[in-house]
């Protein structure tokens, strides 16, 4: 196999491991079938798709070695080093089944690569230069697990599923959102009374879009004092404690930490940021949030753009344990049922590796490894994205109770008006929720549960009459191939 | 002014809060919320019930069943029980056709010397009385004076309340329950106690059952003394001491549950054995069986070990009279004239 | 004004059964069982009072309806609810809460403003209730 690829090299320099020139990646001890991971490696799974005539094990390797120690040709310096600790090893590599020309490669890469608590290191290793590689035609990053010893050095989660819940006073039911729509345009003015009626009429939160962030049409400063308006106002009439979500995304860390302060400091619970802004910048306000007692709520933008095809990119549930790692308390996720890309199975595993402590490796939800989060906090889920009140029985089985469903559309389309919308959300959950309790079967009986609580709501009653119907049925592009768990 | 904090937080003051232990506190809207479940009404006065598909609903007759086979004699406590469930299953029958009795009390009294089956009894009747509906659990709580009495003011409250919400839904038993009475120590707390129980018999009758249990003489006296106590029991349930052939028969039993058994001459040394142990102090029924078998096992399992060599089946089973015969009880110098079984 | 904190709020008040088939979900949980009562029902008052320990060996719901028919003899006009808590690694947190009694009449909050320097709000939430002492907020 390897003649063809060094063609002009003779035998004896094939065998030497130190002869100048270009050998296999395999041949550098990049492929290494008989290495057995440490419990402090950091492990990789990536889809490869090589380019014909290219191995599977030497496209392997060569994603080992050029998201590690390698270069293209022999470097005699490799020898003042011991590298074979520093040079990633895959250890294992499937075909996919169903999916011809694809091959699933297991990596393991020695805890010393990586610089202790920065996500922006790890991915300029794992995903820095590899994913452009001419061997391959295709490149997905599937799944990763973080040894304890790695994870602890992140600080996780500022304040985490618990302390949130005892920051609100609210438990047992999922909490509810609304992202103020129109997504642009809206004055100050204008956006506060949605924050206000919104609030007032049963959600827990509203939140800023992703977009909305400082523009001509409404300045952040502005917007920020009259949504907090409209936060005080909506706790007064309801005694209980509200939030909005204020995006404090900007164009420099000096211009968010200044959004973030006045947001603190006029007693808002929770800022938000965008995905855009980079690990690092997350990272710093992730600090920020800890240190100030705000929650930090992140919205995913423009993570589709390489986690949605199934052949290349990375997948959500990589981002999510990056995510929680450098630490947010919120993160959208996926819905299952709304308008946004989300396979039931691959969603549930998103959850699960964002709120649980210990998460075992299930290849139906697309989890490759067993992850242990040693004890860094949970961070909430967040389902937003074409999701209404008669949804609430698959929100409720699906996505479970630590978790935030955020219904924009449903909540401001309402033709009662906006505080009607949020109070037919509430009513949902809180039906399903008592429903659950008693022992009845959610998807099933739900249904019945939410029609029975709208006889005694016309808010709800409408929002089951205007949307009962709605739903959005395409085929999801990211589905879990069914691969035998690594043996590990 | 301040609510009475200290009230909340040590329950001390709920008793003085409600001196007359009066009812209808209690049966307050939880009560009446579980009454409403239990109403089941409908049916016309010409429609039929099946009495007999009804027993087999509940499958009540397998734990009546077991209560036979597992206890020796005890006739009369059988046939209050089978009584009592007779009452219950008609009782359910009774409000298909709307027809409202009175819920039975079922709080009782089991009188008898230790080892008479009390405790047994009492864990079937629990779990009868869930299988007609009359209890939500079924479990039982077995507790002594010491589970329910506090040391110091203000302690006792919380601990027996405690204890009585632990019981719920199924059978509080009280062993000895003469010991909560103190008569000669006027400021014992075990009064506060009896008096926390007897509110709760009462407005609690829909999730709790009290079984008080001891000696029958110091029960006597107990109820003398506590005739609030007293009028709440309606069962008073004895259990007498077993006969010699009964004691015999139960040691069979526990024998063939553990895989031993006895040649006739172990069986006629046994007797003998019981006989003697009978005639002496802090004999305790069944118990004092159980034990005598228990050291019989161990010289059983000594006499082969000594023997050494090839040993079969029969030999592992079979107690023999030397393993009974080296007890004490023999030595006894009174009755060593007794004739020894060869 | 009706306060709407707890998980059922938004819906009728629940009925005794009701209160039971939740708290036989908590029991089932194996999580504890408190009851508790306030008469400021600011969201910030996190310390309700304590009706007695939390229950943590029940296997009845009807244990903890005892304990809510005794506490709302004591406090006819006090907010009450009941919390369950979820002891287990990882949570070791209230897991439901909802309330089983309000008063007859709710005043509910004033919102207090204090104009602050470059158009910034102080806000002040002040029950109504809260003006009266501890112990005669709602009447009895």
């Amino acid at each position: 196999m390897t003649a063809q690829m060094i063609d002009g090299h003779t035998a004896d320099r094939i065998q030497s491991r130190w002869g100048p020139g270009v050998i296999p990646y395999a041949q550098m001890g990049y492929w290494n079938p008989d290495y057995e991971p440490k419990d402090t490696d950091i492990l990789a799974a990536f889809r490869v798709t090589p380019q014909p005539g290219v191995p599977p094990e030497e496209a392997a390797a060569a994603v080992a070695g050029e998201s590690s120690t390698a270069t293209w040709t022999v470097v005699w310096t490799d020898r003042l080093t011991t590298y074979d600790r520093y040079q990633a090893k895959c250890f294992r590599v499937d075909p996919v089944p169903g999916s011809d020309g694809q091959y699933m490669a297991y990596i393991a890469y020695d805890i010393d690569l990586f610089e202790e608590g920065s996500i922006a290191n790890m991915t300029s290793s794992i995903i820095g230069n590899v994913f452009g590689f001419k061997a391959l035609r295709a490149l997905r990053l599937e799944d990763i697990r973080i040894p304890p010893g790695y994870a602890k050095t992140f600080q996780g989660p500022p304040h985490g599923i618990v302390m949130e819940r005892e920051y609100l006073n609210k438990f047992g039911r999922p909490l509810l959102g609304a992202t103020v729509k129109p997504k642009l345009g809206l004055s100050a003015r204008n956006y506060g009374r949605v924050v206000f009626e919104a609030l007032r009429g049963g959600l827990d939160f509203t939140k800023d879009d992703e977009n909305i962030n400082s523009q001509p049409f409404m300045r952040w400063r502005d917007r920020f004092l009259f949504a907090m308006e409209g936060v005080e106002r909506a706790q007064a009439s309801t005694g209980e404690v509200k939030g909005h979500y204020m995006n404090v995304t900007a164009a420099t860390m000096e211009e968010m930490y200044e959004r973030a302060e006045l947001a603190r400091d006029i007693g808002s619970v929770v800022v938000m940021v965008d995905l855009t802004v980079g690990y690092t910048a997350i990272a710093s306000m992730s600090r920020w949030a800890r240190r100030n007692g705000v929650l930090l709520h992140l919205h995913r933008a423009g993570h589709s753009t390489f986690t949605r095809q199934k052949n290349h990119g990375v997948s959500f549930r990589v981002v999510a344990k990056w995510c929680r790692l450098m630490g947010v308390d919120h993160l959208h996720a996926g819905t299952v049922v709304g308008k946004l890309e989300g396979d039931p199975n691959m969603v549930q595993g998103y959850y699960d590796t964002l709120r649980l402590g210990h998460v075992d490796a299930n290849p139906i939800q697309g989890l490759l490894f067993e992850q242990d989060w040693a004890s860094l906090a949970g961070v909430m889920p967040v389902a937003s994205g074409g999701i209404h009140a008669a949804q609430m029985p698959q929100l409720l089985h699906y996505l479970g109770e630590d978790t935030i469903l955020q219904f924009g559309g449903g909540t401001i389309g309402h033709p009662m008006g906006i505080a009607a919308g949020a109070a037919a959300n509430r009513i949902a959950v809180e039906a399903m929720i008592k429903a659950r309790n008693e022992g009845r079967n959610v998807l099933e009986e739900g249904p019945e549960a939410l029609r029975q609580a709208a006889r005694r709501s016309p808010e709800l009653q409408m929002a089951l009459d205007t949307w009962g119907e709605i739903s959005f049925n395409y085929e999801s592009t990211d589905t879990a191939d069914v691969i035998p768990t690594p043996s590990m | 002014m301040d609510p009475p904090l200290g009230d909340l937080r040590s329950e001390s003051g709920s008793v003085a809060d409600d001196p007359s232990g009066s009812s209808e506190l209690a049966v307050g809207k939880g009560a009446q919320a579980a009454i409403e479940l239990y109403s089941e009404t409908g049916l016309g006065a010409d429609e039929t019930v099946d009495i007999t598909k009804e027993r087999e609903a509940s499958s009540i007759d397998e734990v009546l069943d077991r209560l036979d086979a597992d206890l020796v004699g005890l006739a009369p406590v059988k046939t209050r029980i089978r009584e009592i469930s007779a009452l219950l299953l008609v009782d359910r029958l009774r409000r298909r056709y709307g027809l409202h009795s009175a819920r039975p009390t079922l709080h009782m009294c089991f009188t008898g010397s230790p080892g008479t089956g009390k405790t047994t009894v009492a864990l079937r009747m629990a779990e009868i009385l869930k299988r007609l509906g009359y209890l939500e659990k079924g479990h039982l709580v077995a507790v002594s004076r010491d589970d329910l009495v506090g040391q110091y003011i203000g302690h006792t409250a919380p601990k027996t309340r405690e204890v009585i919400k632990r019981a719920m839904g199924g059978v509080l038993f009280i062993d000895e329950a003469y010991y909560l009475y103190r008569p000669e120590n006027e400021r014992d707390y075990g009064q506060e106690t009896i008096e926390i129980l007897l509110q709760m018999m009462e407005s609690q009758r829909q999730d709790l059952v009290v079984i008080l249990a001891g000696y029958k003489d110091r029960m006597d006296t107990f109820f003398r003394s506590n005739p609030g106590m007293s009028s709440r029991i309606a069962h008073h349930l004895d259990f007498p001491d077993y006969t010699l052939e009964e004691l015999a028969a139960i040691g069979r039993l526990m024998l063939a549950e553990q895989g031993y058994e006895m040649g006739s001459e172990a069986e006629a040394v046994f007797a003998s054995y019981l006989e003697r142990r009978m005639r002496q102090p802090r004999f305790a029924n069944a118990r004092s069986v159980r034990n005598a078998l228990e050291r019989a096992r161990l010289r059983h399992a000594d006499r082969l070990m000594r023997g050494g060599g090839v040993l079969r089946k029969a030999d592992l089973v079979r107690l023999e009279p030397e393993d009974l015969l080296k007890s004490r009880v023999f030595d006894d110098p009174v009755i060593s004239g007794a004739a020894t079984p060869t | 004004m009706r306060i709407t904190q707890g998980a059922f709020s938004y819906l009728p008040d629940l009925t005794e059964a009701e209160i039971g088939l939740q708290v036989q979900y908590a029991i089932d949980n194996g999580w504890a069982i408190a009851v508790e009562l306030t008469d400021d029902p600011h969201p910030r008052n996190t310390y309700w009072e304590m009706w007695g320990l939390p229950m943590f060996e029940i296997s009845s719901p009807s244990a903890v309806l005892h304990e809510i028919d005794r506490c709302r003899q004591a406090f006819p006009s006090h907010y009450v609810r009941v919390s369950a808590y979820d002891a287990s690694y990882g949570r070791q947190t209230t897991a439901l809460s909802f309330l089983v009694q309000r008063p007859e009449k709710e005043p509910g909050f004033r919102l207090d403003r204090q104009e602050r320097s470059d158009r910034r709000i102080g806000y002040q939430l002040h029950a109504y209730a809260a003006d009266r002492p501890h112990g005669e907020r709602y009447g009895a």
